[in-house]
């Protein structure tokens, strides 16, 4: 099993003409992700590389019953092509798009919420089953399925925990990249409680940042659901000084809240193992998972 | 993008909200204009941050002479590490008591936020920990904005336990409206983040007016701003000094994401999370990070080069520690950019490099060869760059 997507995922790519869409368009289908259909206002009718092209979202999900989004069109027009895919009922959008100015995001997310879809990111590298399906920009080679979920705020150290397990022979149910802006779709808590209600899913890494306050109020949530998974921690931001935007929008720590350590505090005192390193990772997943480490 | 006061108060007059009458001042004699035109002035120190009344760069004057003293003393103050270069010279206003109204972005809500408080002129935190019960929000929805009924219910809620203001509270709550309408809709129309009145002062004769005043504009929003951003650059121009960070001035310059920090290890990541562990993991080696400097997914030859440079021109730092996950770029690849970086700008000192990808061993190999230390885990390689470094002073 696996949370979110799965190989019956049938996937639009918004942007699917431009120069990242149509790249990571290309990766995605190598993935195996079963891209029915592309949006490009003004395109519509053509195809490209086999995969038909509409001018809007609707008219896709009508021709091709998608329903999976995936967003690679720039800041300007991102909140908008969110609210699209929300409006056509697509199930999940997931928005890779860095840069959207909060309050777009602000009313895309607020329309999302009015309708039965879900939105993951913006500012996410986007969502993996192995050999299912592939929405986004993680490298396809480094996911190999197994037991762990993996849900996390940043892209590039999401992909090296990946490689860790996969590495170490740990492979993932479904791993969740939702994003390093403030204002996001589904966070933490959300991601958690499908991990929970996932029968393959033995355990969770969570890999969080400086900023907000969306991991403390996922060990809340640990706690007082008592969510009886392994969860594995670990946070970056430790010597973030306070006030600046550590490279994502959301990772600032501003007016005392939002450092590492509360995160830290909260993640422990709710049972998870912290790790510090890429090593600690994959050791206390293994540890917890009963695996032998690698 | 954060305005000083008089540039938010130029946006808050064209919302049409109250401001006192005031007028700029670079130099001591403009001051003293302001004051013959305007009367009993609050001479003001314009710097992008809080606390200057505390640190002495807000005095009251009567008399153009006082206003002339009282300039040349502000404006040769550095605040916090910012020179103050002009002064805001408003009428003194008369005021019966201080309240506070705020837009901000309230990440956990996912909404914009609107705050009312019944105490002002002090750090909203500061009135959250003391009298939280005096402080109100509400989290308009961001298509209609904020209704008149829940605009009055905030005034309420808050002023209810403000005995002070218990007989006036319905006029009080009637203007808020018009009041908060209007700030609102300015912050909406700004892409502002924080849109602050503090205090908005009472006037004997029942006015409400922004005596200070807050804007900070996303920097996402920036293209739907380009009116701001230029005015700032221009204000910024020609001063020698701006109070900011020169190197992290230096970095915005090259397009790069960088933060400056007081230690020797200098630190390159790709991607946010990778760059802060980065630093963490040079911390927990007993390290001093330089800097935070992300260079985005990739990793191509002319961003390396560039943001070795970058680094590098802070003359504390001793070695560089270059982290990158190559993902769908290639090790070698990286590696060859790293060396062409070094020989091309006569790097001696230490550099170690972590990196993982396709051909990750013929990238380890290059650098090797080359004479910069290469590393399999970011664990070794902060250890290294560590034991390099710490005595190399």
């Amino acid at each position: 099993m696996s949370i979110l997507v799965d190989r019956g995922s049938r996937v639009v790519i918004q942007g699917m003409t431009g120069r990242e869409g149509s790249f990571h368009t290309e990766q995605m289908r190598a993935f195996g992700t079963n891209v029915v259909a592309g949006v490009s206002p003004g395109k519509g009718g053509n195809d490209q590389n086999g995969v038909p092209v509409f001018d809007t979202v609707a008219d896709a999900v009508e021709a091709t019953d998608a329903n999976v989004a995936g967003v690679f069109v720039p800041p300007a027009f991102a909140a908008d092509a969110i609210m699209e895919s929300a409006a056509a009922g697509v199930a999940l959008t997931v928005c890779i798009t860095e840069g959207i100015p909060v309050h777009d995001m602000v009313r895309a997310r607020a329309f999302v919420d009015r309708t039965s879809g879900k939105l993951l990111g913006a500012n996410c590298p986007g969502i993996v089953t192995p050999r299912q399906c592939k929405i986004g920009i993680i490298p396809n080679h480094i996911n190999e399925p197994g037991p762990v979920g993996i849900v996390g705020r940043s892209g590039t150290l999401t992909y090296e925990v990946i490689q860790g397990l996969s590495q170490a022979g740990m492979g993932q149910t479904t791993s969740v990249g939702i994003g390093g802006d403030p204002v996001l779709g589904l966070g933490f808590t959300e991601v958690l409680q499908m991990f929970a209600a996932d029968g393959d899913t033995r355990a969770v890494v969570m890999i969080g940042e400086i900023g907000g306050s969306d991991e403390e109020r996922a060990a809340q949530w640990i706690e007082s659901s008592g969510f009886d998974k392994p969860v594995i921690a670990f946070i970056s931001g430790r010597t973030a000084p306070p006030g600046k935007r550590m490279g994502h929008a959301g990772a600032i720590i501003s007016g005392g809240t939002g450092t590492a350590q509360s995160k830290i505090d909260a993640l422990t005192a709710a049972g998870a193992a912290i790790a510090d390193t890429i090593e600690d990772v994959v050791r206390l997943t293994a540890a917890r998972l009963g695996a032998p480490a690698a | 993008m954060k305005l000083l006061e008089y540039q938010a108060k130029e946006r808050f007059t064209s919302a049409g909200l109250a401001v006192p009458a005031g007028r700029l001042a670079r130099t001591p004699d403009e001051a003293a204009a302001a004051a013959a035109e305007l009367g009993r002035i609050a001479v003001k120190a314009q710097v992008p941050i809080g606390g200057r009344g505390k640190a002495g760069g807000i005095a009251v004057v009567d008399t153009p002479d006082d206003a002339r003293r009282e300039a040349q003393r502000i404006l040769s103050m550095q605040i916090r590490g910012y020179p103050v270069r002009r002064v805001w010279c408003e009428t003194a206003l008369a005021i019966d008591s201080e309240l506070y109204l705020g837009v901000t972005l309230d990440r956990d809500q996912r909404r914009m936020v609107i705050i009312f408080s019944a105490a002002g002129g002090m750090e909203i935190e500061q009135v959250a920990a003391e009298t939280p019960d005096r402080i109100a929000k509400l989290w308009p929805d961001p298509f209609a904005g904020p209704q008149p009924f829940e605009i009055r219910r905030l005034a309420f809620d808050a002023l209810s336990h403000a005995p002070e203001h218990r007989e006036r509270a319905g006029k009080l709550a009637s203007s808020l409206v018009n009041v908060t309408t209007r700030l609102y809709s300015l912050a909406s129309s700004l892409d502002a983040l924080t849109c602050e009145i503090n205090p908005l002062a009472l006037t004997p004769d029942g006015l409400l007016v922004a005596a200070d005043g807050k804007l900070e504009i996303d920097e996402n929003a920036e293209y739907r701003h380009r009116d701001v951003a230029e005015e700032l650059a221009r204000e910024d121009a020609g001063a020698e000094v701006t109070g900011e960070d020169p190197f992290e001035v230096e970095a915005r310059k090259r397009g790069l994401t960088y933060v400056h920090l007081d230690g020797y290890v200098g630190c390159i990541g790709n991607g946010a999370g990778l760059t802060m562990n980065t630093l963490d993991l040079v911390k927990q080696h007993g390290g001093e990070p330089a800097d935070f400097l992300d260079i985005g997914g990739g990793a191509s030859a002319e961003r390396v080069r560039n943001a070795l440079e970058m680094v590098l021109l802070d003359p504390k730092v001793r070695g560089v520690f270059i982290n990158v996950f190559g993902g769908i770029t290639r090790g070698d690849e990286v590696a060859r950019g790293v060396i062409a970086a070094r020989d091309e700008l006569n790097i001696t000192k230490p550099l170690v490099v972590r990196m993982t990808g396709t051909r990750e061993e013929e990238g380890r190999r290059l650098l090797h060869e080359a004479g910069i230390v290469p590393a399999t885990s970011a664990t070794e390689a902060a250890d290294k760059i560590v034991q390099l470094t710490r005595d190399a002073a």
